[in-house]
């Protein structure tokens, strides 16, 4: 039976993984000794955290601009509610389609319901790409936008744990 | 960047999963048939390039805290200045500048909505500008993964 790590270490060891898994033969004993604990009550964690779904993935975390995808464009469209779960639901299932959300309206400010990611290697070919879906989903008649990135001044992996304790000021 | 065909083999194979175990470059390369070396040896050099943002667990955002798009519209002349100031809050983990009116869309996320609401608080009182707060209500695709046998 393998001691649970106590709540301080969790803290902790939430915010190291935030700024992922160091590149050496036994990533968790390096963890493990940063926040005080055994490498074998960090995987228990790890594992426990990963059932009860806390993870979306855990793998490799791409830049897809470094890697040659430098056209990212996000489409916005202004579907009616009645029918935004059935069209996003569609539209998520699409190749090519990266991130497929619901968020909410701000009007006047802001009409868009639905929002797709879509990442390309060229403009054009990006353009032709969410012209070809939305002709073939039928919706080429609502009300939409294509925002197109064109700088990348920030992009990192999420910070959800609180500020940091302190045996993280001494570790 | 060109890919070798090692990097290519890693990306396709790991980016939705890896294995979670004391040694997992080790299983990775048994998977792939080849050394452990080549493994790390290749992911410091995608890191090294920038390809690779970091390894290991991409947080759930409704499970793991709370998190925002948020966007602003800023007079062109002060696109920089306000770009570097949203920049500076660790909670915020992507920041792009888009072609539209509202002109910078950042991402935030923290450990619950009160803290995320101080955030856009601030920023609104030191730039004079109002943020547009769109939190996720229904996620109908979330993998941030993509092919990269696919070249649109």
């Amino acid at each position: 039976m393998i001691t649970p790590l106590s709540h301080e270490q969790m803290l902790d060891l939430r915010q190291c993984l935030e700024s992922g898994l160091p590149i050496v033969a036994r990533p968790y004993d390096d963890l493990a000794e940063r926040i005080g604990a055994h490498h074998d009550q960090v995987l228990q964690q790890m594992q426990q955290w990963h059932d009860q779904g806390l993870f979306r993935r855990v793998g490799l975390v791409l830049n897809h601009r470094a890697l040659g995808y430098v056209a990212n464009a996000m489409l916005v469209l202004d579907v009616p509610d009645a029918l935004v779960d059935e069209v996003g639901q569609r539209l998520g299932r699409a190749p090519g389609v990266n991130l497929c959300y619901q968020r909410p309206r701000r009007l006047p400010q802001w009409r868009y319901n639905l929002f797709c990611m879509v990442h390309g290697r060229e403009r054009s070919a990006v353009e032709a790409q969410i012209q070809a879906l939305l002709d073939q989903h039928m919706l080429s008649d609502l009300p939409y936008q294509l925002l197109f990135s064109t700088r990348a001044f920030k992009q990192c992996g999420g910070r959800f744990a609180p500020p940091p304790s302190q045996v993280w000021a001494h570790g | 960047m060109d890919l070798d065909r090692l990097s290519q083999q890693l990306i396709e194979r790991f980016q939705h999963g890896m294995p979670l175990c004391a040694e997992p470059y080790r299983e990775m390369a048994q998977v792939l048939g080849c050394y452990e070396a080549d493994v790390m040896a290749c992911l410091q050099r995608l890191e090294l390039a920038g390809a690779l943002s970091r390894i290991g667990p991409v947080f759930e955002h409704t499970r793991a805290g709370a998190s925002t798009l948020a966007a602003l519209a800023v007079p062109l002349e002060r696109l920089e200045q306000v770009a570097r100031r949203v920049s500076q809050y660790p909670e915020v983990n992507h920041n792009y500048a888009r072609e539209h009116h509202y002109n910078l869309w950042f991402v935030l996320t923290g450990p619950h909505r009160e803290h995320l609401q101080q955030i856009l608080d601030e920023l609104e009182k030191d730039t004079g500008l109002t943020p547009l707060d769109l939190p996720m209500l229904t996620a109908y695709r979330i993998d941030l993964g993509f092919s990269l046998g696919v070249h649109p």
